[in-house]
């Protein structure tokens, strides 16, 4: 039964993953493609600080978007597992809408607020003449967090609300009666409680935000760019598919090293 | 005396803390949902504005939806998003189920190993999930050859590479919503169905399938959806002038924001507010169905 599926992923997902491994070693060719003669100048270049810098500002944007969607989600979510059970579920549905719109929409709908002459924000406080000169809201890392921030929000929000729903409301009703302060409460019992919520919403906020494409590419108004971007420039403008391979490689070690540390918190907790 | 009134005084202070609390988390999670709508509801609104502009309101016309409609490139783009979707959905949704039962029900050698395999498709990110299977199109020289079909008189060219793309992407889903579903299922039913001598298939059939179903369905679902949704590993696995409708409104927003953007998004949202709306119901009837009993 699982030879069908196992088949597709072999052939289509690990060829490939090990195809793109290969390439990272490999002499690029004049028109985009490869000339098979081993090097390790690809890997090197990398660690260039004209690439390092560009990746570490994308794990910067993608760590200062996890920690707001924290900031912003955890009460959100606080607030949903405290209604009454039918309130609840409306309020689920109502996140469940932006969840399934298309995120490349989403991108958008912040294009046109934002862009910098003709965006709704700039436009209103001009024609209301609040300010003179448009404010700097667009083509910046601010919009592209901003951007990721909200096509995020509702991936630290579920997780967050799945844990704290299972919370045993009495736990706290108990420190109440012995007179712990509700900071007390918090730290002591919610917080520790919905930290397996924490921990997956901000893998499911973080993996995605270092390797995001389509926000930079919209909101960075292509000046400001992260390593998704500089990624896909190898392949659609530079031709260079075997830099881009070891990039994408080197990304993809961020990512596992992330995801390893998020089993490792996790399974410590069970034990 | 003394002390009973201070008491009261600090429960009263007590009530107006947990009062203030309570309208101060009310307001926050009002301003949470307005951030999550303003955006889409402005999107919506300037799709019906009669002036170039996305920011200045100019009066009510559907101009955009009937300049959208003319447009050929967006309709060809819409049928090929469907039937991308349609086809990705189907095996995806076999492939899935069947691997989602395989491992929910057996214990095999190499059980870990497989459960990663399944994973990693849902943590990688598009874009490197995208890179790889561009160079692997490319490099083996198959997918890139187009499926051609004629739906409704519109003639389709659908490169395999964009389909086996989001097979590869969609199974993994399909396995994951499929094995909760597994997971909390009730196995007493197919011992009784055992132990009334039923055969395996009659068991399979008329119970475990039928308990499966909301699993199925939802797994479908949000293949469905995350097929309809994709624009990265499309637009890199396509080739050139292939549009799925995701990729041609980025191809759009590349030549400057007009609003028939806005009205192929509110089209696009209309579509994902159509398939929430169904997930639900698929998810109700699931809840309560009667497994037929009638062997």
């Amino acid at each position: 039964m699982l030879f069908p599926a196992v088949t597709w992923l072999v052939v289509f997902f690990v060829a490939p993953l090990f195809i793109v491994l290969v390439y990272s070693f490999l002499e690029r060719g004049t028109y985009g493609g490869v000339v098979w003669q081993f090097t390790v100048e690809n890997i090197s270049r990398v660690f260039d600080p004209l690439y390092l810098n560009t990746f570490m500002r994308s794990v910067y944007i993608a760590m200062i978007t996890t920690v707001i969607c924290l900031f912003l989600g955890f009460p959100l979510a606080f607030f949903i597992a405290t209604r009454p059970p039918k309130r609840r579920n409306t309020l689920l549905l109502a996140l469940m809408i932006p969840f399934w719109t298309n995120f490349l929409i989403r991108t958008y709908a912040w294009l046109t607020i934002l862009r910098t002459n003709t965006g709704l924000i700039n436009t209103s406080l001009m024609s209301l003449g609040i300010i003179k000169e448009p404010l700097p809201l667009f083509g910046n890392d601010f919009a592209i967090i901003l951007g990721l921030v909200y096509g995020w929000l509702p991936d630290m929000v579920l997780p967050i609300y799945a844990a704290l729903e299972r919370l045993d409301w009495s736990l706290i009703e108990a420190a109440n009666d012995l007179y712990a302060s509700g900071t007390k409460a918090f730290m002591r019992i919610i917080w520790p409680l919905s930290l397996p919520g924490v921990v997956a919403g901000s893998m499911l906020v973080f993996i995605p935000s270092l390797g995001a494409f389509v926000t930079p590419a919209i909101l960075g108004g292509g000046k400001s760019l992260m390593i998704g971007n500089i990624i896909s420039n190898q392949f659609l403008a530079a031709h260079d598919w075997p830099f881009g391979s070891a990039l994408s490689m080197l990304m993809m070690v961020l990512m596992l090293m992330a995801t390893l540390i998020y089993f490792r918190s996790t399974t410590s907790k069970g034990s | 005396m003394i002390s009973a009134s201070a008491e009261t005084t600090a429960s009263r202070i007590a009530r107006w803390q947990a009062r203030l609390a309570n309208f101060s988390l009310s307001t926050y999670g009002l301003l949470g949902y307005l951030f999550f709508y303003a955006p889409i509801i402005l999107l919506v609104v300037f799709s019906f504005n009669d002036s170039r502009s996305t920011a200045l309101w100019n009066g009510f016309t559907l101009r955009w939806y009937g300049e959208m409609i003319n447009d050929e490139q967006v309709i060809l783009a819409l049928w090929n998003s469907l039937f991308v979707a349609v086809v990705s959905t189907a095996v995806s949704t076999v492939l899935g189920t069947l691997a989602a039962m395989a491992m929910e029900r057996f214990t095999f050698y190499g059980k870990l190993a497989m459960d990663a395999l399944l994973y990693l498709p849902i943590i990688i990110p598009d874009i490197a999930m995208a890179i790889m299977l561009l160079i692997f199109f490319n490099l083996s020289g198959i997918g890139f050859e187009p499926w051609r079909v004629e739906l409704f008189g519109i003639r389709l060219a659908v490169p395999y590479s964009v389909i086996i793309g989001h097979v590869a992407f969609n199974i993994s889903f399909v396995a994951v919503v499929v094995r909760a579903r597994l997971a909390q299922m009730d196995r007493t039913l197919e011992e009784a169905a055992n132990d009334l001598y039923a055969d395996s298939w009659m068991t399979f059939r008329r119970i475990t399938l039928p308990m499966m179903m909301p699993g199925i369905l939802g797994g479908a679902l949000l293949a469905f959806t995350l097929s309809l949704d994709d624009f990265v590993i499309t637009f890199f696995t396509s080739g050139a002038g292939f549009n799925t409708l995701p990729v041609r409104v980025f191809g759009m927003i590349k030549k400057g924001v007009t609003p028939k953007i806005n009205a192929v998004s509110t089209l696009m949202l209309a579509a994902s507010l159509l398939l929430v709306i169904i997930s639900l119901v698929a998810r109700k009837g699931g809840e309560d169905a009667p497994v037929d009993l009638n062997l």
